[in-house]
């Protein structure tokens, strides 16, 4: 049992004071904390008085204490991007007002468009069209100067604005490339045919044993309506020109024939809800100058 | 200690009164609870009554079946451990991410997926940026699209055919926790999951009148089976767009 001494004892030993309690005969060093220890956890209790009186701190029946400074982490993001619009508008109000071929032609509106467009590609498009906008098999290259929807400052804008074939958006590019080989509007030998007739439009080395002339024939009667006689295509369809070196998924003969069987519908977000207009033009502008702009 | 003690007229000292704490370890033991049930009460309780923490936002619905699911795989491929769903009233993330995430955006998350640390980027936002074809092949291998990731591909997700006949079980734990399934929705969980990837399908208008602004499509375009792909893409499509940040009032409950 604990002896009930109110007057604490001193140690013999060590001559530190007990706590005045005992144990079976053991008994507590009451060593104190040290000095800076002690002060230190003072000043803790001090700074956290401050901290209630500055910050917002206690909760109250249907609110909490605002502090005196009124700190609110919604309300600061708040300034801060109103600080940044701000900011953005003095160094880019003519952005706003000008419309795409004058910023194109103003050095100055150009300049910062390219840069604001960078950082916003480099965030949201750069993903599908890579780094460096060279695009990847499905994602088209953006600084060639071969255009699926058309590569006027316009036609990019549009696109960007309200993407390719995304439901979500009532103006989106819609064109399909039917799957004649799944829904059997071709059959198997009539788009290996035809394969080849886009193969010899195309420059690329043709099977000399199917017939030319039955392909060039399924080609008027299926693709020519979308891709035009001659497969120039037409960026008003989204149908690309099969004429050019230039291939969205490949050109070897099993990439075109499982676009023939399977159809291609490639999808890009519209984003028009997504980034505000001043930066949608600045990425129209940076991708219209990445090299292939019309 | 140093207790104070006249001979004429001892006082007790203060380490005599806590003797009692020193020498019954239940009546410590309920000295520490009611000591943390105070820091509790203080610093927890008002959280579930203060306008500002238990803010109301239009929009908000709860998983669809098959959103669900796909926020299973999600949880048990561990794509939380690198992101994030929590975009923080900051600057940059505001600019990078769109808008800062409301707590009421994760109010039927069980659990929540908020976080700070991101090896990849925050998903709060994720639903819309891009398409469901883009989705299903960086899953199967990020690196195809995007060269510089460090993310390890699903490939498996893609054929591996999704199991759901648990689905309805899982909407009524999650209604346990406070999830608003109604009756009607757990009846027909099993079919709201499959009409999700078949709009064409003659339940969908009762599956759209059950999940306002659910997207119906089949997700994961490369196969015609319904695979882990599917759910977890329809989750991924729609992480953030629930709220229509056109219509939300900021300055209303700043804190």
């Amino acid at each position: 049992m604990a002896s009930d001494s109110e007057k604490p004892a001193v140690d013999a030993v060590t001559g530190t004071p007990t706590t005045g309690h005992e144990w079976d005969g053991i008994q507590e060093l009451n060593t104190p904390l040290p000095r800076w220890w002690l002060w230190t956890l003072y000043l803790t209790i001090i700074w956290s008085i401050g901290y209630w009186i500055v910050y917002p701190a206690w909760p109250l029946i249907s609110s909490h204490t605002t502090g005196i400074v009124n700190y609110s982490s919604r309300a600061e993001v708040g300034q801060e991007l109103a600080k940044l619009a701000a900011l953005r508008n003095t160094q880019a109000a003519g952005l706003a007002n000008a419309s795409l071929a004058e910023i194109k032609a103003s050095p100055d509106l150009q300049r910062i468009a390219l840069a604001r467009g960078k950082a916003a590609f480099g965030d949201n498009c750069a993903p599908c069209h890579g780094g460096a906008a060279t695009g990847a098999a499905g994602y088209p290259n953006l600084i060639d100067d071969d255009w699926i929807w058309g590569g006027k400052l316009d036609d990019i804008q549009k696109t960007i604005l309200h993407g390719i074939r995304w439901e979500q958006n009532p103006e989106t590019r819609v064109g399909n490339m039917p799957a004649f080989g799944r829904t059997g509007m071709l059959k198997r030998d009539e788009i290996a045919q035809a394969v080849e007739h886009v193969r010899s439009i195309a420059g690329l080395d043709v099977d000399k044993g199917l017939d030319l002339a039955k392909g060039k024939e399924v080609f008027a009667a299926n693709c020519a309506s979308c891709h035009g006689e001659a497969g120039k295509g037409n960026p008003e369809l989204g149908a690309p020109d099969l004429t050019d070196a230039i291939w969205l998924y490949g050109s070897s003969r099993q990439a075109m024939t499982e676009g023939l069987i399977n159809g291609r519908s490639g999808i890009m977000p519209a984003w028009s809800a997504r980034l505000d207009p001043v930066t949608i033009k600045a990425l129209t502008v940076y991708v219209h100058g990445l090299g292939g702009g019309q | 200690m140093t207790a104070v003690t006249t001979p004429a007229k001892p006082r007790k000292s203060l380490w005599a009164r806590h003797k009692i704490f020193e020498t019954h370890s239940i009546v410590l033991i309920l000295g520490i609870l009611i000591v943390v049930s105070i820091g509790g009460l203080i610093e927890i309780a008002p959280l579930f009554y203060l306008q500002s923490t238990i803010e109301k936002v239009s929009g908000m619905r709860p998983y669809t079946p098959l959103e669900l699911a796909g926020r299973a795989i999600y949880v048990r491929e561990g794509c939380y451990n690198c992101h994030s769903q929590m975009i923080r009233p900051l600057r940059d993330e505001v600019e990078r991410y769109g808008h800062f995430s409301l707590a009421a955006e994760s109010m039927y998350d069980k659990p929540f997926q908020w976080g700070s640390k991101r090896t990849g980027p925050d998903l709060a936002r994720v639903g819309g940026k891009y398409s469901d074809e883009w989705q299903l092949r960086h899953l199967i291998n990020p690196r195809s699209l995007v060269p510089q990731s460090i993310m390890p591909g699903y490939p498996f997700l893609a054929h591996t055919e999704l199991r759901y006949a648990d689905i309805a079980t899982e909407m009524r734990v999650n209604r346990a926790s406070g999830v608003p399934y109604s009756d009607d929705m757990i009846a027909n969980a099993e079919s709201d999951l499959r009409t999700q990837t078949d709009p064409d399908s003659s339940t969908a208008t009762a599956f759209a009148a059950r999940y306002p602004k659910a997207e119906s499509r089949k997700f994961n375009g490369a196969s015609k089976e319904l695979t882990e792909a599917d759910a977890l893409i329809a989750y991924l499509q729609m992480l953030g767009t629930l709220v229509d940040f056109k219509l939300y009032d900021n300055k209303a409950n700043l804190r």
